[in-house]
């Protein structure tokens, strides 16, 4: 069984300024890091190869600094990386970047599970996954929060829902988003380190693609367009309270029982 | 196709460009400027660059008649029938920029014997509800919901899609916004409607303290999803004049997911519906100090709520996360206890009444959105609180 994870390079921290007066960002040495909720996604892409007899790909795309999280997935035990990267896919959205996603896996081939983190963490939109499976036109299931059964011929999986767990029997082709905590991340090896540190990793560009239109991809391929960005505006009326512990405590108390709270 | 181009008559290789740049996209390789896939198109560069050497070159826009999509359509999420409130608030929005553009609210309903619930969209003024009911349709399956979804869009065409921003929403909205090729603007905390009928759409950014003013401009519909909690509920309306439509299921519509059972979640006290709440962040000094919160809390009548890095520590369960990725609240009253203020847990719950921060630090972010500010140390206060409150209860 061929199984696919995607995973994403994301800052470090995500204290980012804005100066105000230039309306420019800050991200003073921010350094990288593999998306946390990815770690989920490739530790159950693991248990799922180890259960079937399969292999796992990582792809990712992003700047060619992004082939560390390919290292680091190699260090975790992933079997192939590609990286995908180009100038032309910078600048996209959820579309542009599921179908970039799309045409790259189109180019490694048939992948009979596809699993991805639930969210990022710098975009925090949780769209990707489905997109990317409506764009391969399989079935997906998001919030996967963990797995019966696996086999070669489907999966089924628990759903976690606001109000209900939903358990659902998938067949392949299909793609799921798993939650935090599905399964407990295997730290990365240092024997797999020092296995795999020749390893390549597969780059794909836009000229490895079916698709060879610029303007399906990047900013060009968006449908969403940023039209500005600027600091969260602040309440106008506002009351600012100093003094002691005390007084302050009983201010606070008065308003409380003033505004009627209780 | 829109790129950013150098001019090596004015470019001296002088590197600023590359530091102006937030996402480290630019490396000047032997006098020559590079970008990387890392670039988004920021432009930042191009006001950067002293020389005005960097020039960006916008291609045409694809274009879209935006005249024949007409209407605000509100996905009506449910449980078994029961509607969830974010349709409601849903409804409000899109009654608002509806009246704006002077076109209708419409809402798509897709589920099992539900005719019955859809007489309550009306009630808070929908002027159209589009029923999809079928036995195959009891259980959310995102594949066949799209399926349907597609073809009440493909038959009304709607210029606006709101889906609320739950699990529901968030893993059926971006399958439908790619069917169409369109966008799909994730959490916005702010919409508005242009005369051209673009959707101005605004939503926290770059995981950072940022916002970002977002628009569809050449593809139609435009969806966007909102949390829970964002937005003002609907009003009901004394005399409902909206129509139920009741659709047949599009031919050949079948499901890869196959439902084994189904469980209803134990209902536990959410902080989504919490009138009061005393949340704490990375101020406390450890985890025995949250106790005092939840003190404060009980003597209110509110719920306990932390920050990120409190869940992530392993204080307390996520559910009692607020923040981009927990949840969004809205309650009358919220105390922010130790709580610097990042905008991944502000922007969820910025739209509280009433906001009190407690922090030592007067510079601290949280004071820009609290309706009272008090420097202060938690330590003292808090338990001073919880004495007078105690008295009060006595008193009384």
């Amino acid at each position: 069984m061929k199984i696919l994870v995607c995973i994403k390079q994301v800052p470090g921290t995500s204290k980012v300024d804005i100066d105000e007066e230039t309306g420019v960002l800050k991200r003073d040495g921010v350094e990288s890091k593999i998306n946390p909720y990815d770690l989920y996604a490739i530790e159950t892409a693991l248990w799922a190869s180890e259960k079937t007899n399969g292999s796992v790909t990582a792809i990712t795309m992003g700047p060619p600094q992004a082939e560390q999280i390919i290292r680091e997935a190699y260090m975790m035990g992933v079997d192939e990386g590609c990286l995908v990267t180009d100038r032309k896919f910078a600048g996209a959205d959820v579309l542009a970047t599921a179908y970039t996603l799309s045409q790259a896996v189109r180019a490694l081939g048939e992948f009979d599970l596809i699993i991805c983190g639930k969210q990022t963490t710098d975009g925090d939109t949780a769209q990707v996954g489905p997109a990317l499976a409506e764009f391969l036109g399989m079935a997906h299931v998001a919030w996967v929060s963990s797995i019966d059964s696996i086999d070669d011929h489907g999966i089924i999986v628990e759903q976690d829902l606001s109000d209900t767990t939903e358990t659902v029997k998938l067949c392949y082709p299909c793609l799921i988003t798993v939650e935090k905590d599905i399964m407990q991340p295997r730290l990365p090896s240092y024997r797999k380190k020092l296995t795999s540190s020749e390893k390549p990793v597969k780059r794909l560009t836009l000229e490895d693609f079916y698709d060879h239109n610029p303007e399906n991809y990047g900013l060009n391929g968006s449908a969403t367009k940023v039209e500005r960005i600027f600091p969260p505006e602040a309440h106008v009326e506002q009351v600012i309270m100093e003094g002691d512990g005390e007084e302050l405590a009983q201010r606070l108390v008065s308003l409380i029982l003033e505004r009627k709270f209780i | 196709m829109s790129r950013l181009e150098i001019n090596y008559a004015l470019c001296d290789g002088c590197g600023t460009c590359a530091d102006s740049c937030p996402f480290s996209a630019i490396e000047i390789v032997g006098g020559k400027v590079e970008f990387n896939a890392a670039c988004k198109l920021c432009k930042i560069c191009v006001k950067a660059c002293p020389k005005d050497a960097i020039v960006y070159t916008e291609s045409e826009m694809k274009s879209v008649d935006k005249s024949k999509w007409k209407g605000i359509m509100v996905y009506v999420e449910h449980t078994d029938g029961k509607i969830h409130p974010i349709t409601i608030e849903l409804i409000g929005k899109a009654r608002e920029l509806a009246c704006k553009m002077k076109q209708t609210v419409q809402c798509i309903f897709i589920g099992s014997n539900i005719e019955k619930q859809a007489e309550k969209l009306l009630e808070y003024g929908a002027d159209m509800v589009y029923v999809y009911d079928h036995e195959s349709l009891t259980y959310f399956r995102s594949d066949i919901y799209a399926d349907v979804f597609e073809d009440c869009i493909k038959n009304v065409m709607p210029s606006v899609v709101l889906v609320g921003g739950t699990s529901v929403g968030r893993s059926l909205a971006p399958r439908l916004s790619t069917r169409f090729r369109t966008g799909l603007t994730a959490d916005c905390t702010y919409l508005d409607v242009r005369e051209n009928s673009d959707l101005i759409q605004v939503r926290p950014a770059f995981g950072g303290n940022i916002m970002a003013q977002i628009i569809t401009p050449s593809a139609r519909p435009q969806f966007a999803t909102v949390r829970y909690k964002v937005m003002d509920k609907a009003n009901h309306v004394a005399h409902p004049t909206g129509k139920i439509i009741v659709k047949k299921l599009p031919d050949g519509i079948n499901s890869a997911i196959q439902i084994v059972n189904v469980i209803n979640k134990e209902k536990k006290p959410s902080i989504s519906d919490a009138d009061i709440i005393v949340a704490g962040g990375r101020g406390l000094k450890n985890k025995n100090d949250l106790s005092i919160l939840e003190e404060l809390a009980e003597a209110l009548g509110g719920q306990l709520a932390v920050t990120r890095p409190l869940v992530e520590a392993g204080w307390t369960d996520y559910t009692r996360q607020i923040g981009l990725s927990g949840r969004t609240v809205k309650p009358r009253l919220i105390i922010t206890c130790g709580i610097s203020g990042a905008i991944q847990f502000a922007a969820c719950m910025n739209a509280s009444d009433c906001i009190i921060a407690i922090n030592k630090d007067k510079n601290a972010p949280i004071f820009k959105i609290a309706h009272y500010g008090v420097v202060g140390d938690l330590y003292e206060i808090l338990p001073s609180m919880l004495d007078r409150l105690k008295r009060k209860e006595q008193v009384i």
